[in-house]
């Protein structure tokens, strides 16, 4: 690891400042980061600890919930209101990674998480992403994980995290304080991941020194949740395809079909034409197969990936029939 | 002096900010227990009981600890007198070469802590109800602890014996 200067924040306006700085990165869990940073793939000047700064609470607020930034991936998946009112929450967060990870992963955290691209964590091969130009040695290369929907010529890597799926199910948004504190905005989860386009280095929409303070879940939604997660082995590994789903049906038609997708893009992906479809509709077989069409149009494997896309049409398929009781 | 306490002992905060606190336990602390395994908090074998939580103490800076509480397998119990779950260990043969051993124990110290305060996993069935110690449920829970030597069924069969115990 190379050497860097370690600032406790007392204050998050000071946390924004100590960021906004070159080469400078916050820490909270750390769970990602320190990997990163024990490969080189991350080589802060300095680190800015923000983990002490009064941001853990998870409460009431409104109709929904805030859930505090450094709010622990455990204590989300785990408390009362989320098990009850967004099971999909709760069923995301613990389909990922290990107890002891999610002891430490922050909400705030986990949503920044980068990729799992195997050339983006080897300094020795080309990532644009890592080092902008460089090239992407995942196109032509050893493809498994990467994604099938949203790429381009730069990038193909996948968003890897479970939890920000659901979120994106539930439509939540995140609130993000600009350098130096002041107003917050709020940007909802479906836009907060970029698509990776010819700037693959940003993952995201954080502008330098900004901070994410919460996560702000909607009021309950209801109706039939389910997170539906596809892995090499059956507990500690990042999905190739997960679906979280949203569905609420009255007098025999979807009223609401919130869905979204992990493993297949650059983001937590979700097109907003599949509730269009399906809302007002009867759900059938033959509807839930346009929907997988509708989806999958556009999808473009890359050999060893192209699995991904036979693969994220059955996963569709099979949780709207769990969801429906329609015989897959 | 910012200290970390460590099985009840206070130890500095080290000076280097790259320290994680694996290595602070181990190099600082004379803690050999913990051990490294892959570094990369994928194998488990650091696992730590950080004030109550298990974590991976690879994946964590020591500078970041200043103040927390942390027991490690050097706290659950002695050759003379082993703990509960080292006992069943022992008994039901639940390791081989014994590197992950550390790690396994913490966990599943933890594991046993975290049934008792409701904390569900992804086997649980119902998210509502307390979740309850079945197998699946320990092999879900102890995922993030390898062991290399594959000696899962029997680890499996020690938490059993201590959960159904304890019970």
């Amino acid at each position: 690891m190379k050497t860097f200067d370690y600032h406790r924040a007392e204050r998050l306006e000071h946390a924004g400042q100590l960021v906004a700085e070159d080469d400078a990165m916050a820490i909270a869990g750390g769970t990602n980061l320190i990997d990163l940073m024990k490969l080189q793939v991350e080589t802060p000047r300095t680190v800015v600890d923000i983990s002490r700064l009064p941001m853990a609470q998870i409460e009431k607020e409104g109709d929904g919930m805030r859930l505090g930034a450094l709010s622990s991936n455990t204590a989300v998946a785990s408390h009362p209101d989320v098990r009850r009112n967004y099971p999909v929450l709760s069923r995301a967060i613990l389909a990922g990674a290990t107890q002891q990870l999610r002891n430490k992963a922050t909400t705030g955290g986990n949503l920044c998480q980068r990729t799992r691209c195997y050339y983006f964590t080897d300094t020795d091969q080309p990532c644009n992403k890592r080092e902008p130009g460089s090239g992407c040695g995942a196109i032509d290369g050893i493809a498994r994980l990467h994604a099938v929907l949203g790429t381009s010529a730069s990038c193909i890597a996948t968003y890897p995290g479970d939890m920000a799926v659901a979120l994106a199910a539930l439509d939540a948004r995140v609130e993000i304080v600009p350098e130096g504190g002041g107003a917050a905005r709020t940007v909802p989860v479906r836009d907060f991941h970029r698509l990776p386009g010819d700037t693959p280095e940003r993952d995201n929409v954080l502008e330098p020194g900004e901070i994410i303070t919460a996560v702000l879940l909607p009021a309950p939604v209801g109706g039939t949740q389910r997170y539906r997660k596809v892995r090499e082995r059956s507990s500690y590994a990042f999905a190739l395809c997960s679906v979280a789903a949203v569905i609420e049906i009255a007098e025999s038609r979807f009223t609401r079909a919130d869905l979204a997708f992990g493993g297949l893009a650059h983001k937590p992906w979700h097109d907003p034409r599949l509730a269009d479809l399906l809302v007002g509709s009867e759900p059938s077989r033959a509807l839930f197969d346009k929907a997988a069409d509708l989806l999958l149009e556009d999808a473009q494997g890359y050999g060893e990936n192209d699995f991904k896309i036979p693969l994220a049409r059955r996963t569709l398929i099979a949780t709207l029939c769990e969801a429906t009781g329609v015989k897959p | 002096m910012p200290t970390i306490t460590i099985n009840s002992h206070a130890y500095q905060v080290p000076n280097d900010p790259r320290v994680s606190l694996l290595d602070l336990l181990r190099r600082d602390a004379g803690l050999t227990g913990t051990k490294k395994g892959c570094d990369h908090g994928q194998c488990g074998a650091c696992t730590v009981i950080v004030n109550g939580q298990r974590i991976n103490s690879c994946l964590t800076l020591a500078v970041m600890h200043e103040g927390d509480d942390v027991r490690t397998v050097e706290d659950m119990g002695t050759p003379e007198d082993l703990s509960p779950l080292q006992r069943a260990f022992v008994e039901h043969d639940a390791y081989q070469c014994g590197y992950c051993t550390p790690g396994q124990l913490c966990s599943a110290k933890a594991l046993l802590d975290e049934i008792a305060a409701g904390l569900p996993s992804d086997a649980t069935d119902d998210l509502e109800a307390a979740p309850t110690l079945s197998g699946e449920e320990i092999r879900e829970r102890m995922s993030g602890n390898l062991c290399r030597c594959g000696a899962y069924a029997n680890i499996v069969a020690a938490i059993s014996e201590v959960a159904e115990a304890q019970a």
